[in-house]
């Protein structure tokens, strides 16, 4: 079950809300469809758009390849940006490499959001906790799910990995990527997830589907 | 020429001010970044929003703001005779006046060069197919989680003899004496739609707006419980 | 191009040339210039210009429409008028700008369609197109002036054996109303009227007030932007003087 208070654009909230409001005579208002948690001051989107914020991880999918560095689909109304400087340790001399031997279009990344600008210049860096990940799939959800696919303490990531011997990596854009032989299960957990996520007794029911076959 | 008042009811049995049924689905388009579908008893409206999203060719992008497209579009099996399917003059219109209520509503500046595509389908036309189109498109723009300074209530008004009527059905259309398409954002006391064909005097005019607004609180209020009743479901 | 300046002077509560908010421009109406159209006027706002011009053609009447006449209105937005107008399929403005004006007529019942008929399955259909000579904003306004002036005096050619003789002309079109736009604009608290093309880029919103002589309302559209609930009453009161005024201009 949700915790908290939904709130849809136009409705009065509470003064100490921070994001994703409007004042109109003094007062707070909401700008969008979302949850406010007991004792937090945010408003969660509920929805089905995935907004960039800095520190997000997401997956990407690389799109186009410049001088400089790559652009990334994340899943969002814009592509990322990825820079040469935070993507190779290495010194590169552009002018006489093919960037295309490092990331080539259509491969896979694990990156981090470090900066956006003016809403719409996202820059990602996989130099910290970042990775090109070979092979695998991408299974895509809401991303409003994505905390309950990964559950609490990684609770649900880990059975999904355990009970299936897949090696998973959940982006907060909503794209999963999903790499080992019982990919089917993965998918079938996943829309059990997202299709479950405010009952109780989820975690269990996961369990269950995974040893299933 | 049909009498549309009988024994102080309408045609349909309606009270002059009461609104007809309304009935809202939830994002019953899983494809997009929202969507609904809304009707007032017999017109029923399915709408979906995709975007904030790239947009190309370059040139049609608004450096500072998202660019809102909109099709509002009747099925050929929503009217009585079959219509011919595509957009028409009417469309076109419709599909202006419905654009201009969203780029009103909506925190354009949010999503600079990016395109948001509104889309509306009148499945069942029986009057306020527009109106009930803007409902639905409100709904799909909230759960597509575009920034809003509120949802948008429409509904219409019209005139028969001296009588203010509310949520007009299509026979009051095609034959009352006047009628209203009408949008509101309650919480900034915005009109983003106003249209009025046939004729009225300025006092009744007044008095039907005023209804018009007693009326968009509660197609508002039950925008507000649908998408709540969504999200505690499926959150 | 000149946006910037005239955003500046409206801030400043003035207008080019040191037009008051709720003055229109120079108004020149002059009809019957189109020799071979049954009626015809040519608009002058400013430096906007419209001509309207009306053919009466054989049509079979509606079946199921509310009054058995033919009126059908266009608008061509032609490429002569503006920089930014196209060739092509008409733009959403002229679509909309066309309609308007039709229910501005329809709506008031101006024409006597009776006097059209010619037998059961036979009409003068009414066919009424606005052509766009120069665009400097008000479009609308201007339109409606020159299609009520235009139909004002529009002639009636005999109808003789399946055809229509259009060099005996057997008496006028009755028109029994004299409706008229005035579109206002908002701009912060202040209201305006006539803008030209530059203004009409920079206000925060327009609204069309279609009034028959007797301020019945026939036509209301919001043209763009937003308005306050509680501006409409203040709207109608100055559409009211304005139409008033601009009827002066109907011969």
């Amino acid at each position: 079950m949700l915790k908290g208070k939904i709130v849809v654009p136009g409705e009065k909230v509470e003064n100490e809300i921070k994001e994703n409001i409007y004042f109109r005579n003094g007062e707070k208002y909401s700008q969008i469809v979302g949850l406010i948690e007991e004792k937090k001051d945010i408003i969660t989107p509920l929805n089905f758009t995935y907004l960039p914020k800095v520190g997000d991880k997401v997956i990407g999918i690389i799109e186009e390849i410049e001088a400089s560095g790559w652009f990334v689909n994340i899943n969002a109304p814009h592509f990322a940006f990825l820079p040469l400087a935070e993507a190779l340790n290495e010194f590169v001399d552009v002018f006489r490499t093919d960037l295309s031997k490092f990331f080539n279009i259509g491969e896979i990344i694990y990156a981090k959001i470090i900066n956006i600008i003016g809403n719409r210049i996202i820059q990602v860096s996989i130099k910290e906790e970042g990775a090109k990940l070979e092979d695998g799939v991408i299974i895509k959800t809401l991303p409003s799910k994505v905390p309950r696919i990964i559950g609490k303490n990684a609770s649900m990531l880990k059975i999904l990995q355990e009970k299936t011997n897949c090696k998973i990596i959940v982006g907060n854009n909503g794209l999963i990527w999903v790499k080992g032989e019982k990919i089917d299960k993965v998918y079938e957990a996943i829309k059990l997830i997202e299709k479950e996520s405010h009952l109780s007794g989820l975690t269990e029911k996961v369990a269950k589907l995974l040893e299933n076959g | 020429m049909v009498e549309l008042i009988k024994d102080g009811k309408r045609v349909d049995g309606r009270d002059f001010e009461e609104l007809r049924k309304i009935k809202i689905e939830v994002n019953p388009i899983p494809n997009a970044n929202g969507s609904a579908l809304f009707s007032f008893g017999n017109t029923i409206a399915i709408a979906a929003v995709y975007g904030p999203r790239s947009l190309y060719p370059k040139f049609l992008q608004e450096k500072e703001e998202t660019l809102v497209r909109v099709r509002y579009n009747m099925a050929p099996f929503s009217t009585e005779t079959r219509k011919n399917p595509g957009i028409d003059r009417r469309s076109i219109e419709i599909s202006k006046v419905i654009k201009n209520a969203i780029e009103n509503s909506i925190f354009s500046e949010e999503y600079p060069r990016t395109v948001i595509d509104c889309y509306a389908e009148v499945l069942s036309g029986d009057g306020s197919t527009r109106v009930t189109s803007l409902n639905a498109l409100s709904i799909s723009l909230a759960l597509a989680g575009i920034k809003m300074k509120d949802l948008i209530a429409a509904c219409t008004a019209g005139r028969i003899g001296d009588k203010i009527i509310v949520d007009l059905n299509q026979l009051e259309d095609n034959y009352g004496d006047c009628d209203i398409s009408f949008a509101m954002l309650l919480n900034t006391n915005e009109i983003v739609l106003l249209q009025l064909d046939g004729e009225i005097k300025k006092d009744e005019f007044l008095y039907a707006l005023k209804v018009l607004k007693e009326k968009c609180k509660i197609i508002r209020e039950e925008q507000e419980r649908k998408i709540k009743e969504y999200f505690e479901k499926n959150a | 191009m000149l946006e910037k300046l005239v955003l500046e002077l409206l801030k400043k509560g003035k207008r080019l040339e040191k037009r008051g908010f709720l003055d229109y421009r120079e108004i020149k109406v002059e009809n019957n210039v189109i020799p071979r159209a049954e009626g015809s006027s040519r608009v002058k706002i400013g430096n906007t210009e419209v001509i309207a011009g009306i053919k009466l053609e054989l049509s079979e009447p509606f079946k199921d429409e509310k009054e058995s006449g033919v009126l059908i209105v266009n608008a061509e937005f032609a490429p002569i008028a503006h920089a930014t107008f196209e060739p092509g399929p008409p733009s959403e403005e002229a679509i909309e700008l066309a309609r308007l004006v039709d229910r501005l007529i329809r709506s008031s019942k101006t024409i006597n369609f009776e006097k059209l008929k010619i037998s059961d399955e036979l009409v003068y259909g009414v066919f009424i197109d606005i052509h766009v000579i120069n665009h400097d904003g008000n479009l609308l306004d201007a339109s409606a002036l020159a299609a009520l002036n235009a139909l004002n005096n529009c002639k009636i050619p005999k109808y003789e054996d399946g055809k229509l003789i259009r060099n005996e002309i057997i008496g006028k079109l009755e028109i029994k109303h004299k409706p008229l736009y005035c579109t206002i604009a908002c701009f912060e608290d202040k209201f305006l009227v006539d803008l030209n093309q530059y203004e009409e880029n920079v206000v925060d919103s327009k609204i069309a007030i279609g009034l028959k002589e007797d301020n019945t309302i026939c036509a209301i559209q919001l043209l763009s932007g937003k308005i306050d609930y509680d501006k409409i009453e203040k709207i109608l009161e100055i559409a009211e003087e304005k139409t008033k005024y601009l009827r002066n201009f109907v011969f």
